[in-house]
C-alpha cells in the first residue's frame, strides 16, 4: 500500500512522548512487540509521524529503517493526522457491489478530496477501507464514530452538511 | 424473579444502526416503569438477519421485533412488558403461501432460519457473550473438562480425525492432520494459534462468532493445546473489530478468574494461557506464515513452506494455527462425538459452513448451513432471492481468492471440492450475490485492485504479475482494449498462479480466471463491441438527453457537478459528452425519463 508522508508540521507534547516512553518500558520484555507499540503510539498521537517512528527507533534498539518499514506494511498505521470530520467510505465486495464506489466518488467531486488526503486546513479526511463487516447495511461509510447504512450517492450532500 | 428477557443484538450490523441506544433505552424505561425486577435486558451477540437489523427480541414468547429505533421502545415496554400485549406493527412479518398475506413470524420460523443448521453459530444471539455463566450454562468448559480428565491428547487428535473437519478458514485442510504433525513434534515449546484476521471482503462470520461466543473459542484452543503439548495461545484479531476485541478481553479476564485459562486448569496440571495481538489490515496476514511473522512484529511476509508451521511456527516453534471458525466446532464434536459430526455434510465436506449473505440478495446476513446445501436453496430459499425484480447473474465466493458462479451452476451442492472444480473456491465464507446490473469485468477490475494494493511485495510474480493484470483490465474497461488482451490475460494468470509464493498470488487470478470462463461474452463486449452490457464501466458509457421528453426544467443542469449540461428553460438540454464525468446525477434529478445512458 503506497503511503505518503505528512506536510503537517509535528506538534507532539512533552506528555505524549512520556506516555509513548511508558508504553515502550512495558513492552521490553514482549516477544514481537513492535506492533503492539505502534498501535498504542498511533492513539497517543493520532497518527505516526516520522519523529514519533524515530523515539521508538532509539528507545527499542530497532532501526528507524525497520521501525518505518513494518509502519508502512499496515494499512491501518496512517502517517497523516485524520480530519476532524474523518469520513470513511466502505469498499468492501458487498458495499461495492451496492454502489459505494459511486458514493465514494460524490464525497469526492463535492469535497476536491481523493482517498488517503486530507484538506489542507485540516478539517476533512477522506478514506477508502476495507470491509468493515456492517454488510447488511451495505452500502456503509463511517464519519467520526457515526456509522451510515443503505445510503444512496444522493444521500451524500445531506450527510455531509452535518459537519461543515 | 425475572419473567422476561428481551434480547437486544450487539452484533456490529446492529450496533452501526444504533442497538445499543435501543438497549439503553429498553434500560431506562424498564426502570421507569418499575419492571427491573422482573424484565431482564440481554446484549447478545449477531442472530444473523442482519437485513432487518436492529433485532430485539423477547422471551419467553420468542416475539421477534425487526427494524427497531429507540422511539419504538417506550411503546413495547409499555405494551407487551406492562400490559402483555406483544406490539404487532413493530414485529417482523413474512409472507405466508398459504393465505397470501404477511404474517408476524418468530426468528426461528424465518424461511431463513428453517433450512440453517447451526454448530459454530449455536450460542450467537442466544447468549450474553460478556458473561461466563451463560456459557457455561450450555455446556461451556465441558469438553475442556472431559478431553483434559477423561481423554489422552492422542485420543483428542484421533476424535477430531474421525469427524473430518476441515480447516474453515479457506484451505480446507484437515484439522487433525494439522494437530496431528505438531503434536509429533518432540516436547518442548509450543504454540495455539487463532487466525481471527478475517480481511476477506464481505465475509463477517469469525468475527460475529467472536462477539456472540467468545469462550467457544477460548476452550477450544486450550483443547488443542492439551492435543499437542502447547501451554500458550495467540489470538490474532483485526484491530477493526472493536468489539470482538472489547469481548475478547473480557472473556479471557472472566476465564482466568475462573481457572478455566491459567495454571493448573481442573486440577490436572494442564497450564495454558491466552494472549490477544491485533492486525493492522493487511490483507496477507491472513496467510499463515505471514500471520506468524506478523505476531512476531515484522513485516507480514509470507515464508516458504516447507517448513510447515506445524515444525517450525511462532518464534521458531512448532505451531497450529486454525481459523475462529474451524475452533468453533472442536467443542460440540469433543461433547457430541465425531460420528454426530460426520453425519453433517458430503463425503470430503463434513458438518457446517458459515456463509456471510451480502450484495444484492434480500436477506443479508449470517447463514450456517450443512455442506452439501446448493446455491440455489442458498439463494433463493434462505436469501429470500434478489430484490426489485432483478435477475440472478453471479455469486461470488472465496472472496479475492475464489471467483463467480454463474447461474447455469446454481444446483452446485457447496462443499471445498465442488466449488474448486468450478474454478470458485470455498474461502473464509463470503458470499455475495449480483445480479444484471453488475458488470462482470469490472468486478475482476475491483478484486484485482485489492490484490494489487495487498500484495506484500516479496515475490515477483504477485507483485509484478497482478500489477500488469489490472493494467490490462484497466485498459478494457476504459474501451481500449483489443482481443488479444483477452488472450493475455488468460496467459498471464496461469504463470501467476503457478509460481508466486504463497496463497495470496496463488488464487488472486481466480476472479479473471471465472469470470473469463463463464461471462467471456461480456469481455469480448467491452473490447469488440467497445459496450459494457451492464453499464457500469464510465469509459464506455455516454449520457444522452432525449430532447422529445425533455421539459427544460434546468434541474439537471443545476447539479450537474461539471457544469457539462447547457440549455435554456423550457427547452431541451443538452449534454456535452467532452466535459461529462459520467456521474449520473442528471440521470437521478431527472423527473421525466429524459435522460439515457448507452
Amino acid at each position: 500500500m503506497k503511503k505518503n508522508l505528512t506536510t503537517v508540521m509535528f506538534r507532539g507534547t512533552k506528555s505524549q512522548e512520556e506516555a509513548l516512553c511508558a508504553v515502550i518500558e512495558k513492552n521490553r520484555d514482549t516477544k514481537g512487540a513492535l506492533m503492539p507499540i505502534l498501535q498504542q503510539a498511533q492513539e497517543i498521537y493520532g497518527y505516526l509521524p516520522i519523529e514519533v517512528l524515530k523515539i521508538i527507533a532509539e528507545k527499542t534498539d530497532i532501526s528507524v529503517e525497520e521501525v518505518y518499514g513494518v509502519a508502512s506494511f499496515y494499512s491501518q498505521f496512517s502517517f497523516n493526522p485524520k480530519g476532524e470530520v474523518a469520513i470513511a467510505v466502505c469498499l468492501g465486495t458487498a458495499c461495492y457491489v451496492k454502489g459505494s464506489q459511486g458514493v465514494l466518488d460524490r464525497i469526492t467531486q463535492k469535497l476536491g478530496l481523493v482517498p488517503g488526503a486530507t484538506t489542507p486546513d485540516g478539517k476533512y479526511s477522506l478514506e477508502a477501507t476495507r470491509c468493515i463487516g456492517a454488510c447488511g447495511l451495505a452500502p456503509v461509510m463511517t464519519i467520526n464514530n457515526d456509522v451510515y447504512g443503505r445510503l444512496k450517492k444522493e444521500d451524500v450532500d445531506d450527510i455531509l452538511a452535518k459537519y461543515e | 424473579m425475572i419473567r422476561s428477557q428481551v434480547l437486544v443484538c450487539g452484533g456490529t450490523g446492529c450496533t452501526s444502526s444504533g442497538s445499543q441506544k435501543i438497549k439503553e433505552a429498553f434500560e431506562n424505561e424498564i426502570k421507569a416503569k418499575g419492571l427491573e425486577e422482573e424484565v431482564k435486558v440481554v446484549g447478545t451477540g449477531c442472530f444473523g438477519l442482519c437485513a432487518v437489523g436492529p433485532i430485539v427480541i423477547v422471551y419467553p414468547d420468542g416475539t421477534f421485533y425487526s427494524m427497531i429505533s429507540a422511539e419504538n421502545v417506550p411503546e413495547i415496554v409499555e405494551e407487551h412488558l406492562l400490559k402483555g400485549r406483544p406490539v404487532e406493527k413493530y414485529m417482523h412479518h413474512e409472507h405466508d403461501e398459504a393465505i397470501a398475506e404477511k404474517l408476524p413470524t418468530s426468528l426461528a420460523d424465518t424461511t431463513f432460519y428453517k433450512k440453517q443448521k447451526r454448530v459454530a453459530l449455536r450460542n450467537c444471539g442466544v447468549i450474553n457473550p460478556e458473561e461466563i455463566d451463560e456459557y457455561i450454562a450450555l455446556d461451556g468448559y465441558q469438553a475442556l473438562a472431559k478431553v483434559l480428565t477423561e481423554m489422552k491428547p492422542e485420543d483428542v487428535i484421533q476424535t477430531i480425525l474421525d469427524s473430518g473437519l476441515r480447516g474453515r478458514g479457506g484451505g480446507g485442510f484437515p484439522t487433525g492432520r494439522k494437530w496431528s504433525f505438531a503434536a509429533a513434534q518432540p516436547a518442548g515449546k509450543k504454540y495455539v494459534v487463532c487466525n481471527a484476521d478475517e480481511g476477506d471482503p464481505g465475509a463477517f462470520m469469525d468475527r460475529s462468532i467472536l462477539e456472540g461466543d467468545p469462550h467457544a473459542v477460548l476452550e477450544a484452543m486450550a483443547i488443542a493445546g492439551y492435543a499437542i503439548g502447547a501451554d500458550e495461545g495467540y489470538i490474532y484479531v483485526r484491530a477493526e473489530y472493536p468489539i470482538a476485541i472489547h469481548r475478547l478481553e473480557i472473556a479471557i479476564g472472566q476465564a482466568r478468574e475462573y481457572g478455566l485459562l491459567g495454571n493448573d486448569i481442573f486440577g490436572t496440571g494442564f497450564n495454558f494461557d491466552i494472549k490477544l495481538r491485533f492486525g493492522a489490515g493487511a490483507f496477507v496476514c491472513g496467510e499463515e506464515t505471514a500471520l506468524l511473522t506478523s505476531i512476531e512484529g515484522n513485516r507480514g511476509e509470507p515464508r516458504p513452506r516447507p517448513p510447515f508451521p506445524a515444525v517450525k511456527g511462532l518464534f521458531g516453534k512448532p505451531t497450529i494455527i486454525n481459523n475462529v471458525e474451524t475452533y468453533a466446532n472442536i467443542c460440540q464434536i469433543i461433547l457430541k462425538g465425531a460420528d454426530w459430526f460426520a453425519s453433517m455434510g458430503t463425503e470430503k465436506s463434513k458438518g457446517t459452513k458459515v456463509f456471510a449473505l451480502g450484495g444484492k440478495i434480500t436477506n443479508t446476513g449470517l447463514v450456517e448451513i450443512p455442506m452439501g446445501t446448493t446455491l440455489r436453496e442458498v439463494v433463493e430459499e434462505i436469501g429470500g432471492g434478489i430484490p426489485n425484480g432483478k435477475k440472478f447473474k453471479a455469486a461470488q465466493t472465496g472472496g479475492p481468492s475464489g471467483g463467480c458462479i454463474p447461474a447455469s451452476l446454481f444446483d452446485t451442492p457447496i462443499d471445498y471440492d465442488s466449488l474448486i472444480a468450478i474454478g470458485s473456491m470455498m474461502g473464509s465464507g463470503g458470499l455475495i450475490v449480483m445480479d444484471e446490473d453488475t458488470c462482470m469485468v469490472d468486478i475482476a477490475k475491483f478484486f484485482l485492485d485489492f490484490t494489487v494494493d495487498e500484495s506484500c511485495g516479496k515475490c515477483a510474480p504477485c507483485r509484478l504479475g497482478t500489477r500488469r493484470l489490472l493494467e490490462i483490465l484497466d485498459k478494457i474497461t476504459s474501451g481500449n482494449g483489443e482481443l488479444e488482451d483477452i488472450d493475455k490475460l488468460e496467459e498471464l494468470c496461469n504463470y501467476i498462479k503457478s509460481a508466486s509464493l504463497c496463497g495470496l498470488g496463488q488464487t488472486a487470478p481466480n476472479p479473471v480466471l471465472s469470470t473469463l470462463r463463464y461471462f467471456r461474452d461480456e469481455y469480448v463486449a467491452h473490447v469488440v463491441d467497445k459496450k459494457c452490457p451492464a453499464g457500469v464501466c464510465k469509459g464506455l458509457l455516454s449520457y444522452e438527453i432525449i430532447a422529445d421528453k425533455c421539459k427544460g426544467c434546468t434541474a439537471c443542469s443545476r447539479k450537474c457537478p461539471v457544469s457539462a449540461i447547457s440549455g435554456t428553460v423550457k427547452n431541451p438540454h443538452v449534454i456535452d459528452t467532452t466535459k461529462c464525468v459520467k456521474c449520473g446525477v442528471c440521470m437521478e434529478t431527472c423527473k421525466f425519463g429524459a435522460i439515457v445512458k448507452h
